[in-house]
C-alpha cells in the first residue's frame, strides 16, 4: 500500500500567542494538484512552509508526512520537495542556466548529466536554451523569471512541487496561459503539486481538489464542484464566487421540501436535510446565476419567489446583473447572460417591479461559523 | 456665511510673504534637471577641487623641484626625489607599509564579517548594534589610541592582570612592535569594515536562502554560493576603506610603533617637518598614491565584473 505523497495530521503552529495553523488534518494524495485558498493571514503560507521545512510544528502540534515519512524536524534540504516562490527568489548573481543546475549541484548530480537535465528543463517551461541559458534573471521579464524559477524546482523531479502564489505578479493574459500550463505538467509529469493562493478563480481553474482555509482552519476541503457548488459555510460561500444570503426558520414539511419562513413573511422551500427539524433556524446561499427575474405575474409554478422592485442592471461583459431589493432581505443579485445589449436588450429598468425566483434544489443550506 | 467670516488663512499662499522668492528660486530649479544636477553637485565639487585637486598638482610640482634649504623648493626640475625612493631603506618602508596594509585589511574582514552578519539577523536589536558599533567615533582617534598605550605597554593593564594572576613572571613586550601597530590599526578601522557589509547583508532577500535551502543546500554551502558572493560588493567596498586609510596611516604606528616601526605616512611627515625636504616627502606621498592606485586597480580587476557569473 503507498503512502499519500502528504499528510498533516492535527498540525498545530504558533507564532507567540497567535496561532497561525490550528490542528489543521489533510491528505494529498499523489499526483494530485491540491490547492491551498484563503484570505490573507488566514494560515495557508504557514501550511506551506511547515511542509517545506522552514517552519516545523509545535511541540505538541502533530504530525507532518511527506511520502510516509514523518519530517517534522527535517531541514528543507532533507525532503523531496522543490519550491516555486512568490517573487521567484531567482539568484541574482547566477545566470538562467545556474539557477536551474544550483540544485542539481547540491545533489552532487554528476556534471555529465547537468547540463542535458538544464536543458530539458527548459524546454518544458518553453523556453528556449538558445537564446535564454546564458542571461541573467535581471534581463527576463516578469513571466519568462516565473518560467525559469519553474524550471529551476522541476529540473530535480520532486515528489512533491510547492508553488506560493506564484502567479501573482504577471499580468492577466498571461496567467491564464500558465494557469494551464501547470495543470498540464501535474497530468503530464505526474508529481504532487501544492499551491497556495488567494485567488479563487485559479483554484478552481487548476486544482483536483482545494482546501478553503479561515482563521488558522480548514473551512472546506472538496473538489472545485463541491466546493462551490456546496459550500459550507457562509465563509466559503463569499469567498468563492458571489453569494445570495436569506435566513429563516423551518415551519412544516411540504411534500419532499421543507417550508422556511423569513422576516417579513417571505417564504421559501429548501431541500428536507438530515438534522434539521421544524422550529430551527437556517441560513441559506444561492449564486446569483441559479437565480432568474419575472415579471410578478409569470413565475413559473414550484419555484421559490421573492418580490421586489429592480434596483438596478450592471453590465459585465458575459453576464448581465439585475440587483432586486426586496422588503426585508438584503439586495439580491441575480446574473443572466448577456445575449447582446444591442440587439437583445435585457427587458429590465430600474424601478421595474420584479419577482426574483429559483428553484427550491438550488438553496445551498450552510451551516453555521 | 460671508466672504469675512472665513479665516485669513483661507485666502491662500498667495498673502505670505517671502513666498514669492522661494516660488520663484523653485520655478528656476524645477524644469531644468540639467540646472539642478549642477546646483546639487556644486558645493561638493568646489571643495573637491580646492582642498583636494589643487593640493596634489602642488605636491606633483613640488616632487620635482630641488629642495630649498630651510624647507620649500627652489625654482628648477629634477628628478632627484624619485631616484632618492629607489634605496633600499625606502623601499623596506614602502614594502613594510604595504604587507601591514594588507594584514590589518584581511583581519579586519575575517572579524567584521561575522559582526555584520550578526547584526543583520539581531532583529529588534540591530540599532543598538549599530550604534555601538559607530560609538567609538564619538571619541577622537588620538585619545583612543593613548588609551591603546596604557593597555598593551609592559605595566599597562594587560601586562599587570598577567602578571597579578600568575600566568607570566614577566611581561609580555607588546607596545612598539608591529603587533600594537597592527591591533591599533585593526581596532581604528573595524567600523569601516563593518558598515558597508552589513548594508548589503541587509539588502539580502531572506527568500533567497530559503531558495538555496530548498534546492539542497546546507548552511555551509548556502553561505559560499549564495550569501557570501551577493554580500561580495559589501566586502569589497569594506576592504578598500580599510586597505587605504592604512596604507596612508601615521598616527598609529607613530604613537603605538615607537621609532622602529616607520611607515610611509611617518616617512612623509617627516620630511615635511623634521628633515625639512619637501621634494622628497611630496615624492613619497606621489608614490603611495600611485600604490594605492594600482593595488585597488589591480583588485578590482581580480573581481570579475558586477554581472553574472559562477561561482
Amino acid at each position: 500500500m503507498t503512502s499519500p505523497a502528504v499528510e498533516f495530521h492535527r498540525v498545530s503552529k504558533s507564532f507567540g500567542a497567535t496561532k497561525a495553523v490550528d490542528s489543521i488534518s489533510f491528505n494529498i494524495e499523489r499526483g494530485e494538484f491540491f490547492s491551498i485558498l484563503g484570505p490573507s493571514g488566514c494560515g495557508k503560507t504557514t501550511t506551506l512552509r511547515l511542509l517545506a521545512g522552514f517552519e516545523t510544528p509545535d511541540p505538541d502540534g502533530g504530525e507532518v508526512r511527506i511520502l510516509g515519512e514523518v519530517v517534522n524536524d527535517k531541514r528543507p534540504y532533507e525532503r523531496q520537495i522543490a519550491m516555486v516562490f512568490q517573487n521567484y527568489a531567482l539568484f541574482p548573481h547566477l545566470s538562467v542556466e545556474r539557477n536551474i543546475a544550483f540544485g542539481l549541484e547540491q545533489r552532487r548530480t554528476p556534471r555529465s548529466e547537468i547540463a542535458g537535465r538544464v536543458a530539458r528543463a527548459l524546454d518544458l517551461v518553453r523556453l528556449s536554451p538558445q537564446t535564454f541559458a546564458r542571461r541573467s534573471p535581471t534581463q527576463l521579464s516578469g513571466g519568462q523569471r516565473q518560467r525559469v524559477a519553474l524550471a529551476r524546482a522541476l529540473v530535480l523531479d520532486p515528489a512533491i512541487l510547492l508553488l506560493d502564489e506564484p502567479l501573482g505578479a504577471i499580468d492577466l493574459q498571461l496567467r491564464k496561459e500558465m494557469q494551464l500550463e501547470l495543470k498540464a505538467l501535474n497530468k503530464q509529469l505526474g508529481t504532487t503539486f501544492l499551491y497556495v493562493t488567494h485567488d479563487q478563480e485559479e483554484a478552481l481553474t487548476m486544482s483536483d481538489r482545494i482546501a478553503v482555509m479561515s482563521h488558522a482552519r480548514i473551512a472546506q476541503l472538496g473538489t472545485p464542484a463541491e466546493i462551490y457548488e456546496n459550500p459550507r459555510t457562509a465563509f466559503v460561500a463569499k469567498f468563492i464566487g458571489e453569494s445570495n444570503f436569506l435566513d429563516g426558520r423551518i415551519t412544516d414539511r411540504a411534500d419532499a421540501w421543507w417550508e422556511v419562513e423569513g422576516r417579513g413573511g417571505i417564504r421559501f422551500r429548501i431541500p428536507v436535510l438530515n438534522g434539521l427539524a421544524p422550529g430551527q433556524d437556517v441560513h441559506i446561499a444561492v449564486r446569483p446565476e441559479w437565480l432568474d427575474v419575472f415579471r410578478p405575474d409569470a413565475v413559473p409554478a414550484g419555484e421559490n419567489a421573492i418580490p421586489g422592485t429592480v434596483r438596478d442592471v450592471v453590465y459585465l461583459g458575459e453576464t448581465m446583473h439585475v440587483v432586486v431589493s426586496a422588503p426585508s432581505t438584503p439586495d439580491i443579485t441575480v446574473a443572466l447572460r448577456n445575449e447582446g445589449q444591442l440587439i437583445n436588450p435585457l427587458p429590465w429598468r430600474r424601478g421595474d417591479p420584479a419577482t426574483v425566483a429559483w428553484r427550491p434544489e438550488d438553496c445551498q443550506i450552510l451551516e453555521d461559523e | 456665511m460671508t466672504a469675512l467670516d472665513m479665516p485669513p488663512q483661507a485666502a491662500g499662499p498667495r498673502s505670505a510673504p517671502g513666498n514669492g522668492l522661494r516660488r520663484r528660486a523653485l520655478a528656476w530649479l524645477a524644469p531644468r534637471p540639467q540646472a539642478q544636477a549642477w546646483t546639487l553637485l556644486a558645493p561638493g565639487t568646489v571643495w573637491m577641487l580646492g582642498f583636494f585637486l589643487v593640493p596634489v598638482i602642488v605636491m606633483c610640482a613640488y616632487s620635482v623641484m630641488p629642495r630649498g634649504e630651510y624647507g620649500g623648493v627652489d625654482p628648477g626640475f629634477t628628478i632627484e626625489a624619485y631616484t632618492r625612493f629607489l634605496h633600499p631603506v625606502y623601499l623596506t618602508i614602502l614594502e613594510r607599509t604595504f604587507v601591514l596594509a594588507v594584514a590589518t585589511t584581511v583581519l579586519s574582514a575575517l572579524a567584521g564579517y561575522p559582526v555584520a552578519y550578526t547584526i543583520a539577523r539581531s532583529g529588534r536589536w540591530k540599532s543598538l548594534l549599530l550604534f555601538l558599533v559607530v560609538l567609538p567615533f564619538w571619541t577622537s582617534f588620538l585619545v583612543r589610541t593613548f588609551a591603546m598605550i596604557f593597555l598593551m605597554r609592559d605595566t599597562g593593564l594587560i601586562n599587570s592582570w598577567l602578571i597579578a594572576a600568575g600566568l607570566r613572571q614577566e611581561p609580555i613586550p607588546m607596545l612598539y612592535t608591529p603587533f600594537s601597530v597592527l591591533a591599533g590599526l585593526v581596532y581604528g578601522y573595524l567600523p569601516f569594515m563593518v558598515l558597508p557589509i552589513y548594508a548589503s547583508l541587509e539588502k539580502l532577500d531572506p527568500a533567497l536562502l530559503e531558495a538555496a535551502e530548498v534546492l539542497g543546500a546546507r548552511p555551509a554551502a548556502r553561505f559560499r554560493r549564495v550569501t557570501l558572493p551577493l554580500s561580495a560588493p559589501g566586502l569589497i567596498a569594506g576592504c578598500l576603506l580599510v586597505f587605504i586609510p592604512s596604507l596612508g596611516s601615521y598616527l598609529t604606528s607613530d604613537l603605538l610603533g615607537g621609532a622602529k616601526e616607520l611607515l610611509i605616512g611617518n616617512l612623509v611627515q617627516n620630511q615635511f617637518s623634521t628633515a625639512r625636504n619637501w621634494p622628497f616627502g611630496s615624492a613619497a606621498s606621489f608614490i603611495l598614491m600611485i600604490v594605492v592606485l594600482a593595488a585597488v586597480l589591480v583588485y578590482l580587476r581580480l573581481r570579475p565584473p558586477d554581472t553574472v557569473r559562477g561561482w
